[in-house]
């Protein structure tokens, strides 16, 4: 069997069946908390947050050393990363709300002060003598070596409380996220949420950490809502659809890696995401590229069929190619250029619609009906028979039976 | 009109009152957009907050309803803190102020003026759905429920905006420009909404920026420009005189004389 497709079955041995089966939850859990932050517009505080674990992580790591531990215990550099996180997202708070810095000059300088330093404490602890510090630079990019039982069982212990928590505050987040001036005046602590839905995010960024590495992590936050946005016009149904994206690219992306040694974890489940989103992009049915431009050459031909017509009704020649082969595919024209029966009967149409809708805006000027007038919208797609009836008196005898 | 110290206590422990607010300073920096204001809203009144761009009208309601801080103030809703009191009352934010290109549809966000009542894990019910239905019909918006609301146009997102505040059931509705860049069928359908509001013993206070409007929807008026210039029945107070001392000069006379109004001064 090829070594992917084993890894895919869960048969490629007891490790990578678990962290595939653990970065499926984490995916998930990831896709959900993420829609919120995307629907909130706050998507880049993800970035600050997971930044934020850097220095955390090396000084948990020397920490525990110091204490004649392992340093590479993964609650505990899960504890100190945290720690480092809420402090990043603190200051991004603090420096948005209480200085005149925007947000995302807050989320650049705290992204960028907090990896640095974390950068020089890994260069610290490579050169000290303790603590078997190999492994460290995997929560860079994320790595499933030497992933213990242990590890997997907090991965997926982590996913399931933040997918909880996204169950129970679904509502408000929503709310806040949508009108945070209706929630306030409803009496909800918007302030209190927003922080809620980042320490979701932070619990997410912390128990992924291991699996997906802290500077790719941002990924499964963003791009799986983004994904589902192309599906769906519905918040709650997005939230679902997203933690779907994230479950398949996590566990697809992790059976991937594990299936040839030294393919990082953390890249791979990125690109698998982002295939999803490639797909959704061209494809999704209404949002969509291909559905757009399909959509676009329709409306454009119903445009030139309809200016063609009125032309064809007035007797002016027409010069435009793309108009003439509207015509003449519709029927409206023959191959040489006069007009068939149908043409003319149609053309007589138009104008008929035309001259009545003319009509109907003088009549209905301050009604919202006149603004349904585009050149294109039919007559009788707007007015009832009886209104018709009415704008027909007022154009004189003239019927359009007449004019055909 | 602004009752004394002792007074105005009694007034705050008036129960039958909807809305009194007291005192009320809002600056943006150092800057204040509101001064100092003191306020009465009778109960089954509609008022009218009136005054040029800048006077804070909004944010005399946002600083009401807590939604922006305040730095001086307070406010008492039937008698009680707004904090024992927001079940009563259901408020229309200004349509520009939201995204309408965020993912629900026209159901989703009336649905939303029942999250209060649904909890944070309750299920719609059945009579629940009918409820919302019934708000979507007082605003002539029951077709188009199931609708993106991004395909909406701007008379038909404030219709919605309405319908979520109708699924409050509230006694104290404030709304902030209802009547903003919507088209006359839209206005025509959220003064009816109102008027039956009213009918049904309920209070309305409303942002309004149409002085042409005003003698026809409002009984009452708040004229303000950063501090309160008068407040009473549209009558006696939507006066010229009044309303050259809130606007000054911003306000042409031709356009106080095209009102139509008594010149005696309030």
């Amino acid at each position: 069997m090829h070594p992917i497709l084993e890894a895919l079955l869960l048969s490629a041995g007891y490790n990578s069946a678990l962290v595939a089966i653990g970065a499926g939850l984490l995916g998930a859990a990831a896709g959900a908390v993420g829609t919120f932050l995307f629907l909130r517009k706050r998507s880049l505080v993800s970035d600050a947050i997971s930044h934020a674990t850097l220095p955390g992580i090396g000084l948990a790591f020397i920490l525990m050393v110091a204490l004649g531990g392992d340093g590479r215990n993964l609650l505990g550099l899960m504890a100190g990363s945290a720690v480092t996180a809420w402090l990043g997202l603190t200051l991004v708070e603090w420096a948005s709300r209480r200085t005149r810095l925007a947000e995302d000059a807050a989320i650049g300088a705290v992204l960028s002060v907090f990896f640095g330093f974390g950068i020089v404490l890994l260069t610290v602890i490579q050169g000290m003598s303790a603590g078997k510090q190999a492994g460290l630079q995997g929560y860079l990019l994320g790595s499933t070596a030497g992933m213990l039982l242990q590890d997997a069982v907090v991965i997926a212990v982590g996913g399931l409380l933040a997918a909880a928590v996204v169950v129970l505050l679904r509502r408000p987040m929503t709310l806040v996220s949508f009108d945070p001036e209706f929630a306030a005046a409803a009496g909800y602590d918007v302030r209190r949420i927003d922080l809620a839905m980042l320490g979701l995010v932070m619990a997410v960024t912390v128990v992924g950490l291991k699996l997906v590495g802290l500077v790719l992590i941002v990924a499964l936050l963003i791009i799986p809502p983004v994904t589902a946005r192309f599906w769906t016009n519905r918040s709650d149904v997005a939230v679902l659809l997203s933690a779907a994206f994230g479950a398949v690219s996590g566990y697809v992306g992790s059976s991937i890696s594990a299936s040839a040694p030294d393919l990082p974890t953390g890249p791979i489940i990125v690109l698998s995401c982002f295939a999803l989103f490639a797909v959704s992009l061209l494809f999704a049915p209404d949002r969509g590229v291909v559905a757009s431009l399909v959509r676009h050459r329709r409306f454009q031909l119903k445009v030139h069929r309809r200016q063609g017509l009125l032309a064809l009704a007035h007797g002016e020649p027409i010069y435009d190619r793309l108009t003439l082969s509207v015509l003449k595919r519709g029927g409206y024209l023959r191959p040489d250029g006069v007009p068939t029966d149908l043409g003319r009967d149609q053309a007589a149409h138009a104008y008929w619609d035309e001259r009545r809708w003319e009509v109907a805006r003088r009549i209905h000027q301050a009604e919202a009906l006149a603004g349904r007038y585009d050149g294109l919208t039919p007559m009788e797609a707007v007015f009832t028979a009886d209104e018709i009836a009415a704008i027909d008196r007022q154009l004189g005898p003239v019927s359009p039976a007449g004019r055909t | 009109m602004t009752p004394d110290g002792s007074a105005a206590k009694v007034v705050e422990e008036d129960p039958g009152l909807p809305l009194a607010v007291r005192g009320m300073t809002v600056a943006y920096g150092e800057k204040p957009v509101v001064f100092s204001v003191d306020a009465r809203f009778p109960a089954q009144s509609m008022t009218a907050i009136i005054g040029p761009n800048g006077a804070g009208k909004s944010t005399l309601l946002k600083a009401t309803l807590g939604v922006v801080p305040s730095l001086s103030g307070s406010v008492s809703v039937y008698g009680q803190p707004i904090a024992k009191a927001r079940h009563r009352i259901a408020y229309v934010p200004q349509r520009a102020s939201v995204d309408w290109d965020f993912p629900a549809r026209v159901v989703d966000v009336v649905a939303m003026g029942l999250y209060r009542e649904l909890g944070l894990l309750g299920m719609v019910s059945r009579k629940q759905r009918a409820t919302l239905m019934h708000c979507l019909e007082r605003v002539n918006m029951a077709d188009f429920a199931g609708r993106q609301i991004g395909q909406l146009s701007g008379g038909q997102q404030q219709r919605v905006f309405l319908a979520r505040a109708l699924a409050q059931n509230a006694d104290l509705y404030l709304l902030d420009e209802p009547f903003a860049g919507v088209d006359a069928a839209t206005e025509r359908a959220i003064i009816d909404v109102l008027k039956g509001l009213k009918a049904e013993r309920r209070t309305i206070v409303s942002v309004h920026h149409d002085l042409s409007t005003v003698t026809d929807y409002f009984d009452r008026v708040l004229l303000l420009n950063i501090r309160k210039i008068a407040e009473g029945p549209t009558a006696t107070t939507f006066t010229a005189a009044n309303l050259q001392a809130t606007y000054g000069g911003r306000l042409a006379a031709t356009q106080i004389n095209d009102l139509g109004l008594a010149h005696a001064g309030a």
